[in-house]
């Protein structure tokens, strides 16, 4: 696009690719190699160390298959990666289209809406914890203010203890969503908004038609952060649940991490991996694709 | 980005408005609510938290494991609190962010400014980097970590933790630098303008807000990581996470929450700063944007 | 006489040599008590001129400590002393990358005084690879005084008796027994409950791992004897900490809990008195056979320079003095079974009594729990099944079933 026409000297013309090269180089060794390493070692019997010379064929992706964590495990990223994704990046939007509003104490609300990304999961989640138990944390305090009959004990039943971890992953991250928009809100051309209202739009129309649209590259970008945080969802499950109740709350990366490292089962936590890359591939591949043919500006 | 304003020019009735504050409010106070809960158990005796009401205000008040976190309390065999481990994380955390926000803005300038064949395809290797579990890294960079010559040392540390945040840092700046006017790098380089000079001129100085947003990741990404801290570190160098987990996942020990909710606001301190001094910058910079544009 | 010493070494230039005596220690002792409890072994070591450098990676009951050490030894630089449970240190073993203390076990005599089925876990291939520290037994109860006069003043000795009790305490308004639920802690349960149902059945399922009694009417009944306690517990039992449900028997809101003897800390730190505030007794019907873990400490490849060292340490970690100190501080008993028992509390005392008692008549079982009766593989098949049955997704027949299956499978 913006590439050179005029005659330059010919370093001016590598310049560029040089200054990514090793950027490039390292990403291909440290990530691209590394997971084909994984891949082999996902073919292998390695406990507690990779160990290249078992080899078992698809003998790990049967064993991963035939285990009941890791259906438990996929159909809670599921549930987990849905709602955590769609939920963040609609509060966060909404939080950041209010606090657009000129509203007195952005100061203030704004630092209140990020502070949890900047906090450690493994105190946090103890935190959550405990104000989730219903002998100790929010239902204890209803019903100690009179109210007898409420009850919240989600995170004590393995049905719906999944949907506290969203609730407390939500917490953590839909702040720093909500910063990305706001950001992106502040970059919207103000005369395209008073064009729009001499044309009589509603504050409705506007957003809808005209504004939201303009966030599609923030979406992008929120949705990498978010796809990104809910895969490598780990310490959060650890520190609230650790899987229970019973392994009601396993994610894959919780099954990645006990087998790889927890119960010395190498293969079966690389076999994991991959199934786990496959899927982040099938989602953002497409989807990065889309975005980068549609939001190309020619 | 060129013709930014910091308000937006919606305009909204009295009703509405005290709607948003009541929305604003009730969200703030979600957010708010686990702290609450860290900041108050940490003011009280251990005693107190036992008997059980976590969300009582302290009966007695102390600030003895505010004390006890930061000075006293046993990470390893000493104890020596949460102290020392604070120099360990930012000797880590620094250059970790800077090589890795400065190469992923030059990454991001190349791959929009001077485009080249095969740049999207780049980008995307670059962008799904971001994805990897971390897991799966940690021996074969240990493998590498040591032919360098570089295990248990704040160097590697460093480069390990630089390497894995270059897929966002590039995403940050690619998505930011897109939206700037192609036109005025065309135009510098007929100028005879060359590439750094283009970088340092145009394009860095009305960076702040991007700067800011991939500073604020870095950081936080890096300051509360575990899994590298933990095994790329040796007895000189455990960075602060590591550090706080000793002293809040001890094994069969005593459990003093009160010490561990102190410990974790300590902890986080340095990030809570850049959190509100960058959320300062933030518009400060996206003003500066629109003086310029 | 030091000070002269140390002078005379630096005039001889052999400073730089003293420098050299070190040993790097990755361990997850990072509590107030473990640590104070290491520190005894420090400053011994500091008094011979050996510097202690800290690795504390505490987390996961040392899965975070492991997932470090892989990183270590994979960069080809591992720490001198690493602590470890059980199997694990069978399988860095197998690895080739652990040191020999041979010259110290055999100069100390560990041959005689360590139990056979520690020396299982300490020796590899023959040769001494580990110092075991302490033994852990897990087949403890801790009951609350108050509550269990109460409810009769007999402490339970067999099952009925345990049933009993814990009938007259709900019938008395308080939680009969309090329990955390995480994995483990079911799984320490499970293993008394089984070793209550005989040390054969213990043997056969959990050692031996014969899959006729892992899926035999007996291991049902162990289930259900597993769902007979799981309703003497609270509503909220899930994910609690097992210090917290030690906080409910200290308080008398809950009679009793099962866990292993580190609980004994919690007690005491409360200020509780053995025998007056709260009484230890093994699970009924377990009297005379113990389910332990034994914390060690396994000594890697390092080289010469740092060899010297590295035995002393082995060799300090085996002293008398050192074994007394530190299970006097972290609850636990020494791994020597000729230390004198002192300075131990009553609950202590009766720990090791239980120990010789049960080395000496063959009936010191790895605890499955804690891993020393099976690797990790095969502990963690088990958690899924016990913490699946605790948790009402299965009844007793199908655990007895999945449990057979998922070992199998486990050990493939």
């Amino acid at each position: 696009m913006a590439r050179a026409q005029h005659p330059r000297s010919i370093l001016q013309e590598w310049l560029p690719r040089l200054v990514l090269a090793p950027s490039f180089a390292v990403v291909l060794l440290f990530v691209y190699g590394f997971i084909l390493f994984t891949g082999v070692l996902s073919f292998t019997g390695s406990k507690l160390l990779p160990d290249l010379t078992t080899w078992v064929g698809l003998g790990n992706y049967q064993r991963l298959f035939n285990h009941p964590n890791w259906w438990t495990a996929l159909a809670n990223l599921g549930i987990f990666g849905t709602l955590y994704i769609v939920i963040c990046s609609v509060l966060g939007l909404g939080l950041a289209i209010l606090l657009d509003q000129k509203i007195r104490g952005e100061g203030v609300l704004r630092p209140i809406y990020l502070y949890p990304m900047a906090l450690s999961f493994i105190v946090t989640g103890v935190a959550w914890k405990w104000f989730l138990d219903p002998g100790i944390g929010l239902e204890h305090v209803i019903r100690s203010l009179g109210w007898e009959s409420f009850s919240f004990r989600w995170i004590k039943d393995g049905r719906f203890a999944i949907y506290t971890i969203v609730i407390a992953a939500i917490w953590q991250s839909s702040g720093f969503v909500m910063a990305m928009f706001l950001a992106g809100l502040r970059g919207v051309d103000n005369e395209i908004v008073k064009a729009a209202q001499i044309d009589g739009a509603s504050n409705w129309t506007l957003y809808r038609r005209i504004i939201i649209p303009l966030m599609r590259p923030v979406f992008l970008s929120a949705f990498v952060v978010l796809a990104h945080l809910a895969i490598k969802s780990y310490d959060l499950v650890v520190a609230m649940t650790d899987g229970g109740p019973g392994t009601a709350t396993w994610t894959p990366a919780l099954f990645m991490q006990k087998f790889t490292f927890g119960r010395n089962e190498m293969g079966m936590g690389a076999a994991s991996a991959i199934i786990m890359l496959m899927m982040i591939s099938a989602i953002i591949v497409p989807y990065l694709y889309s975005e980068l043919a549609g939001g190309r500006r020619t | 980005m060129t013709a930014t304003t910091q308000q937006t020019a919606v305009r909204t009735g009295a009703l509405v408005r005290a709607l948003i504050y009541a929305l604003l409010l009730l969200f703030a106070v979600y957010y708010l609510l686990p702290l609450y809960v860290m900041v108050v158990n940490s003011l009280k005796p251990l005693e107190e938290i036992r008997q059980g009401n976590m969300l009582a205000l302290p009966r007695t008040w102390t600030i003895e494991p505010w004390l006890s976190a930061w000075s006293t309390a046993q990470i390893g065999v000493q104890p020596t609190g949460l102290k020392p481990y604070f120099l360990n994380s930012i000797q880590m955390v620094v250059p970790a962010v800077f090589t890795s926000t400065l190469l992923g803005a030059l990454n991001g300038y190349v791959l929009t400014k001077w485009r080249f064949r095969g740049a999207d395809f780049v980008f995307t290797l670059m962008l799904l980097s971001c994805f990897i579990p971390f897991q799966i890294v940690l021996i074969p960079s240990a493998r590498i970590l040591g032919l360098l010559g570089l295990g248990g040392t704040v160097t590697g540390l460093v480069l390990i933790h630089a390497i894995y945040g270059l897929g966002f840092t590039t995403l940050f700046f690619r998505n930011y630098y897109e939206a700037f006017p192609s036109e005025l790098v065309r135009a510098a380089m007929i100028d005879g303008a060359g590439f750094f000079q283009i970088f340092r001129r145009i394009l860095l100085p009305s960076s702040g807000p991007i700067i800011v947003v991939t500073v604020i990741w870095q950081f936080t990404n890096i300051w509360n990581d575990f899994l590298f801290g933990s095994s790329f570190s040796n007895a000189d160098s455990q960075p602060m996470t590591v550090a706080l987990n000793n002293l809040v996942n001890s094994s069969t020990g005593v459990k003093e929450y009160n010490v561990h909710f102190a410990g974790a606001i300590l902890a986080a301190l340095p990030t809570l700063v850049v959190y509100i001094v960058s959320g300062r910058y933030f518009v400060r910079g996206l003003m500066a944007g629109a003086v310029k544009g | 006489m030091r000070r002269f010493l140390l002078t005379t070494a630096a005039i001889f230039g052999l400073t730089a040599m003293a420098h050299a005596q070190e040993v790097e220690v990755l361990h997850w002792w990072t509590s107030g008590g473990e640590a104070a409890a290491l520190n005894v072994l420090k400053k011994k070591l500091e008094s011979q001129g050996v510097t202690w450098k800290d690795m504390p990676v505490a987390g996961g009951g040392g899965d975070a400590a492991m997932t470090a050490l892989r990183a270590r030894v994979t960069a080809g630089d591992p720490p001198t002393a690493v602590q470890a449970l059980g199997f694990d240190i069978t399988d860095w073993a197998k690895q080739g990358v652990v040191g020999d203390l041979g010259e110290v076990a055999t100069k100390e005599g560990w041959d005689k005084v360590i139990p056979a089925a520690l020396q299982k876990f300490s020796k590899y291939d023959g040769k001494w690879i580990a110092a075991p520290v302490n033994v852990h037994s897990t087949n403890w109860v801790w009951i609350n005084k108050a509550a269990l006069d109460a409810a009769g003043g007999k402490a339970p000795a067999t099952w009925d008796e345990l049933v009993a009790v814990l009938d007259k305490m709900k019938a008395n308004g308080i939680t009969p027994v309090a329990h955390g639920g995480q994995a483990w802690q079911d799984a320490t349960i499970f293993d008394a409950v089984v070793l209550s149902l005989g040390t054969d059945f213990y043997k056969a399922a959990f050692i031996d791992l014969d899959p006729k009694a892992l899926d035999s009417d007996k291991m049902v009944q162990a289930f259900d004897r597993m769902a007979k306690l799981r309703s003497y517990v609270d509503d909220n039992f899930s994910g609690r900490d097992w210090n917290l449900a030690s906080a409910m028997v200290i308080e008398g809101k809950a009679g009793m809990q099962f866990m292993g003897d580190w609980a004994k800390g919690e007690f005491l730190k409360a200020g509780k008195v053995p025998g007056k505030d709260f009484v230890c007794i093994r699970f009924p019907g377990t009297q005379g056979a113990v389910t332990f873990n034994s914390d060690q400490f396994m000594m890697f490849k390092v080289g010469e320079a740092k060899r010297k060292a590295q035995l002393q340490m082995a060799s300090d970690i085996e002293s008398p003095e050192f074994q007394s100190a530190f299970n006097v501080v972290k609850g636990s008993v020494p791994a020597r079974t000729d230390v004198p028992n002192t300075a131990f509390d009553d609950c202590g005392k009766k720990g090791m009594a239980d120990l010789a008692e049960a080395s000496k008549n063959n009936l010191l079982f790895g605890s499955m729990a804690h891993g020393h009766a099976a690797p990790a593989a095969i502990k963690n098949a088990l958690y899924d099944v016990v913490t699946r049955h605790f948790n009402g997704e299965m009844d007793s027949k199908a655990a007895a079933k999945a449990l057979a299956e998922a070992i199998a499978a486990a050990k493939g």
